[in-house]
């Protein structure tokens, strides 16, 4: 039982040092000593406003955006019963990506219509796989694997509909989509930040409240069933609030891959298998692993930006293989 | 072994099945034809019956994942429909035939979510809860491995284990269907002797199962199920006949009896060499 609290402990050091490294790292580097006394407000004004204007909000989205996909990633996999299932599975890329394509291709610029039709996008994608499913499953069983389908295939279609749009669209509309399907925390602003962490706040925490049921889910229908859990009910609030908290980030940020898929099995190696300290610790594993990638896709080459979602996959994988020697 | 005898309790129906009908969407024939029955306190009623007379539907009613075209199912007297789900499960405990855990756990931390119909989403186990579910791995026998993984058990284990997780739920009835699957004769009959002794302490138990010859030796009472219907119920000296086997079962067979205990047992006999 000690170790476990060490874990918890060392989860937290890690993310406060990769935060404070977030801060302090750039094209200004700004030393440790002072990044505290920056984000308080203290010190030369110009390290102030880059602490407090450019940098912190960065931090403060991409650890939201971690959070959100990390938890969102843990709730699918638990109720799905399947460990590749991922937060964009139920058509939530797919669907975004639609959205922000349409809006760049009309000739739409600012950042919050983009964010969005993104997020109606995702929505709308997210509401028709559930739609699809239920409709399929009409009479029989409600089966996890009818939804899977449903959102693999809408988001196929969303590909379509994307590649349709861009064929013959403008070099620069093509490059600003494709920049925005690559992910970025770059034109991190509070107000984004705040409407992303009540989303965040609010998916998250009605996730860590339905946690229990997501343990009985994990069983299968019949057993939850047996357990007391009204399973139809339960399992479709779990689709819903988790694609609308990946919908919600992918919206702030574009597409971060990858986050979703290993972070869960990143926390389940260290031994938590209950839902509710399972999401908790992805959504602070989360948070660490995009506060990190971002920090690396702005310094490895500098002045140019690596896209946030290829850094994440190429940080991630090499942790999750080496957690999956371990387990092994 | 000692014969079936009365529990403690007084013997009052627990689950009754009341003209159930249940017919999966699209088919012809009802999976449940109007099917009656009473799960009583203190007694191991077992279902049992071809593949396909519907044994499992019954499971799948009681779980409502099926809906009830006509008649009702009742537990304690109270109509199944005016029950939430966790109040079935706080009365009636019920392991599935399937069941694919995705993740494995600990296995006293699979046993504790027993727990999960009793629990608030927010209240943490009390002392209480964990007595009962130290409890249910005692009884199940499996304490020794509460610390070991769910993918690291035999069959055998794993189904002990998922007793053990019934127990847990403290429910009036305990419903298993087809338990025995995939375990070797030791380990039916230690299964099996561990259902008789809870239904002598005063539990009901109905079990699902295909092993006719352990039912008649260990059930109060079985219900012989065929395409939906209930073709016999009784003792198994009244349901163990071979003329009506024969006819349900559509296979050759003969009745004997086990010479240690008397009860009946079916022998199912080669067919004869077709001549057509």
């Amino acid at each position: 039982m000690v170790h476990k609290g060490w874990h918890w402990l060392g989860a937290v050091a890690v993310f406060a040092a990769v935060c404070i490294a977030a801060v302090a790292a750039g094209a200004v580097p700004i030393p440790v000593s002072e990044v505290m006394r920056a984000v308080a407000g203290r010190g030369d004004a110009s390290v102030v406003a880059i602490v407090r204007n450019l940098r912190l909000p960065r931090v403060v989205l991409s650890a939201l955006i971690g959070a959100g996909l990390g938890m969102s990633g843990g709730a699918l996999q638990g109720t799905l019963r399947n460990g590749l299932a991922e937060p964009y599975l139920l058509g939530v890329s797919g669907g975004a990506a639609v959205g922000a394509v349409i809006a760049f291709s009309i000739g739409i610029a600012d950042a919050g219509w983009i964010s969005l039709a993104a997020f109606a996008g995702a929505a709308a994608a997210v509401v028709l796989a559930l739609l699809v499913a239920r409709a399929a499953g009409r009479g029989g069983r409600g089966d996890p694997r009818t939804l899977l389908m449903a959102g693999v295939v809408i988001g196929a279609f969303a590909n379509a509909v994307i590649m349709i749009s861009l064929a013959n669209a403008s070099p620069n509309i093509i490059r600003g989509a494709l920049w925005w399907m690559m992910g970025s925390a770059g034109d991190a602003t509070w107000p984004a930040v705040a409407v992303l962490a009540v989303s965040v706040v609010a998916g998250g925490a009605a996730l860590v409240y339905l946690a229990r049921d997501i343990d009985v889910l994990a069983l299968g229908e019949e057993s939850a069933a047996a357990l007391g859990v009204n399973v139809d009910r339960a399992a479709r609030g779990i689709y819903l609030l988790s694609a609308l908290l990946a919908a919600s980030t992918v919206a702030a940020a574009g597409l971060v891959g990858f986050v979703g898929l290993i972070v869960p099995h990143i926390v389940r190696s260290a031994g938590v298998r209950q839902h509710r300290p399972l999401l908790v610790g992805t959504a602070l594993v989360g948070a660490t692993l995009v506060v990190a990638a971002d920090l690396a896709a702005r310094t490895i080459r500098p002045p140019a930006e690596l896209p946030l979602g290829a850094v994440t996959a190429i940080l991630g994988v090499p942790f999750f293989l080496a957690q999956l020697r371990k387990t092994a | 072994m000692t014969p079936a005898m009365p529990g403690a309790r007084a013997r009052s129906p627990v689950i009754q099945f009341d003209n159930v009908v249940v017919r999966y969407a699209g088919a012809a024939q009802p999976a449940l034809d109007g099917v009656s029955f009473d799960v009583m306190a203190g007694g191991m009623t077992a279902v049992a019956g071809p593949n396909g007379s519907g044994k499992s539907t019954l499971v799948r009613a009681l779980l409502r994942r099926q809906r009830l075209e006509r008649g009702r199912i009742e537990v304690l007297g109270e109509n199944l429909e005016h029950l939430s789900q966790r109040q079935v499960a706080q009365r009636v405990a019920i392991a599935p035939q399937r069941e694919d855990a995705a993740f494995p756990m600990r296995v006293d931390e699979y046993v504790s979510l027993g727990r999960f119909p009793r629990l608030g989403l927010w209240a943490s186990p009390s002392s209480a809860d964990r007595a009962a579910v130290e409890r249910a791995l005692g009884r199940a026998g499996v304490s020794e491995f509460a610390h070991r993984r769910t993918d690291e058990l035999s069959g055998g284990e794993w189904q002990r284990v998922r007793i053990a997780r019934t127990l847990a739920q403290e429910g009036e009835a305990l419903v298993l269907d087809e338990p025995t699957t995939f375990l070797d004769m030791p380990h039916e009959m230690s299964l099996f002797e561990l259902l008789h002794s809870l239904a002598r302490d005063g539990l009901a138990v109905l079990i699902v199962s295909h092993q006719l010859n352990l039912l008649a030796r260990f059930a109060d009472t079985i219900v012989l199920l065929n395409r939906g219907n209930v073709v016999a119920i009784g003792n198994p000296a009244e349901v163990m006949r071979a003329q009506l086997l024969e006819s349900v079962y559509d296979w050759p067979l003969v009745v004997t009896h086990d010479p240690a205990s008397g009860a009946p047992a079916l022998l199912p006999l080669r067919r004869p060499a077709s001549v057509s």
